[in-house]
């Protein structure tokens, strides 16, 4: 498999990220080298094989429906680009 | 308005998504109280807020709500499921994507009974049920630079109802839309309340025309408080998509949102690709797997069903649908109705009560049933009352139900006796009455026994003036009949 222009600039859009232009080129020359050395997985046949999910055999960490107290109100805005007193403040998202 | 025979042409498929936050007292993937209501940013934790570092761990009761929900429709439960990411840019979801779950939902399959207002019955199919984080809350004010931000709901447990393509109008969606939250509320898992935005609904919609192979573009309509504006969206959309297939127009695949003010939708975002979300397992938390024990003592707590309750009223009750109907709409009354039935043999009376006089006090006083003061055994009493013909159905509901209600400590028979409201059916002394009354009006009576049968009315007035309305009319009209016909 082979990624094309068009998957590394809808990649890159998908996970908000920018590149120059310029090493278009370079980024695409190393998404298919990991690619193609993943793709040695192929190789092995996982027909029977359950998926591996998890690297721990631990199973239902869970726990009981109690609340705490939360962070205080000042502590949870402290690391905000842009807050106002109740809120954090982003870019509008819509018009 | 579309013409009724272009509309004959198409057929609509519609597929809903509800989501229900769950009723826990802590979020599902952290400690924070769930709280409806409070300051902004104030209910959350670091894991809420997807500060690095920071590890979710899943919530017991939430599995349990979503299983339970699960038992109630048919569902096939999951017995080992993971979590995954399903990855997306939004600001009120801080960690760039919300856990959710993708190919192990915990409920496969299952149903939702319907049944329209038109009686049509039918069964829905459900795809699944899944567990998932609510996101935060955007508040996007007029003339304001920024979009505003409260995190207060994000992580909250919510379940996601994903019905089958199998609704074919806006009445069948309200319809199932009233069945779903009939079942979370007789579950307790979600208080239902859709203007608070506790249950939530998207409306897949499409058209096609009639006996078509393939399903039309779905559109996807959101921000719908009620099940009556779920209606009217879908109703909106069904016409607005007709119209533009055919002027020849292509559906396009989109989100729009419901305006409930003007009736209308407007597009909110094309989508571009789908399935863009890159779902995968979640590394952080651990697979959930249900044992029979889990399963079986989950089983073992859930609580009677309308539908359930719906065969018991009709069957072992006998009462008619209709009432059966009405007393399940809600728990505590058909609890209500249930208690009530022990202490009573006159079914029928027994949802005449709640359906009438009970349900249009707790109306009027806007208290629920918990805290309505006359207990099922009392109302028995008052009903036992009326059978053995002690006091008039009138007196029962004018003058014994307001007293019980004020003295809910004294039961039916002492009002009555207290008040001086039992009904005269003494045969001796009524007769006596009557023949007074009789010899009193002997022009009357002459005229009644020349055919001016009429005057029977005249001659009951009579004797409940001068008994105050307390005589058994029955009785009273019986022995009139007889000594005016000797």
């Amino acid at each position: 498999m082979q990624a094309d222009r068009e998957t590394l600039r809808k990649i890159a859009h998908l996970a908000r990220l920018e590149f120059n232009p310029d090493s278009e080129k370079e980024m695409l020359d190393s998404v298919n080298e990991i690619l193609t050395w993943v793709e040695k997985l192929n190789e092995i046949d996982t027909t029977h094989v359950e998926p591996l999910t998890h690297m721990s055999e631990e199973v239902n960490v869970m726990r009981e429906d109690i609340a705490k107290p939360p962070l205080p109100h000042d502590r949870a805005l402290l690391n905000a680009p842009k807050k106002d007193a109740d809120y954090f403040r982003v870019p509008k998202v819509i018009e | 308005m579309l013409n009724p025979e272009i509309r004959e042409k198409y057929e609509v498929v519609i597929g809903l998504e509800v989501h229900c936050q769950l009723l826990t007292n802590s979020k599902i993937f952290a400690s924070d109280t769930v709280e409806f209501g409070s300051m902004p940013n104030t209910n959350v934790s670091v894991i809420t807020l997807g500060h690095p570092g920071t590890l979710p761990k899943l919530n017991k009761k939430a599995v349990e709500h979503a299983i339970k929900m699960g038992l109630a429709c048919g569902c096939h439960i999951t017995r080992h499921s993971v979590f995954a990411r399903k990855n997306y840019f939004y600001p009120d979801l801080p960690k760039g994507y919300q856990i959710s779950q993708d190919k192990t939902s915990i409920c496969l399959g299952g149903t939702i009974h319907i049944k329209t207002k038109d009686g049509v019955e039918k069964s829905i199919g459900l795809t699944r049920i899944h567990l998932e984080e609510d996101a935060g809350k955007s508040i996007h004010l007029a003339g304001e630079a920024d979009t505003l931000v409260d995190f207060n709901r994000a992580g909250t447990a919510l379940i996601e109802i994903v019905s089958e393509p199998e609704i074919r109008s806006s009445d069948e969606a309200y319809a199932y839309l009233t069945e779903v939250r009939k079942l979370v509320r007789y579950l307790e898992i979600c208080d239902g309340n859709m203007e608070e935005g506790s249950l939530r609904c998207d409306a897949n919609i499409s058209v096609m025309p009639k006996g078509s192979p393939v399903f039309g573009t779905k559109v996807e309509v959101k921000n719908m408080n009620s099940i009556n504006n779920v209606k009217r969206a879908i109703e909106y959309e069904i016409e607005r998509q007709i119209l533009e297939v055919e002027q020849g127009k292509a559906i396009q695949l989109e989100t729009r949102l419901f305006n409930a003010n003007n009736g209308q939708t407007y597009s909110m975002r094309v989508k571009e690709t789908m399935n863009d979300y890159r779902y995968f397992p979640e590394p952080d938390l651990t697979p959930l797997v249900i044992s029979e024990e889990w399963l079986t003592s989950i089983r073992q707590s859930l609580p009677s069903l309308p539908q359930e309750l719906f065969e018991k009223f009709t069957s072992k009750y006998g009462i008619p649908e209709y009432d059966a109907l009405v007393l399940t709409d809600n728990k505590e009354i058909a609890l209500y109705f249930d208690a009530l039935c022990h202490y009573t043999t006159n079914y029928k009376s027994a949802s005449n009560w709640i359906m009438g006089s009970v349900k249009s006090y707790l109306n009027e006083s806007g208290l629920t049933v918990s805290q309505f003061p006359i207990l099922p055994e009392q109302l028995a009493g008052l009903i036992s009352l009326v059978d053995s013909n002690k006091v008039s159905n009138s007196v029962a509901s004018q003058k014994i139900f307001p007293a019980m209600l004020k003295q809910p400590s004294l039961s039916a028979l002492a009002i009555a006796e207290s008040q001086n409201l039992m009904q005269e059916s003494d045969t001796n002394s009524l007769q006596t009455l009557i023949n007074e009354i009789l010899a009193s009006h002997p022009q009357k009576v002459t005229e009644y026994k020349k055919g001016k049968k009429g005057l029977l009315g005249m001659f009951m007035g009579e004797v409940m003036k001068k008994t105050g309305g307390k005589a058994d009319p029955k009785l009273t009209n019986e022995l009139l009949s007889k000594s005016l016909n000797t």
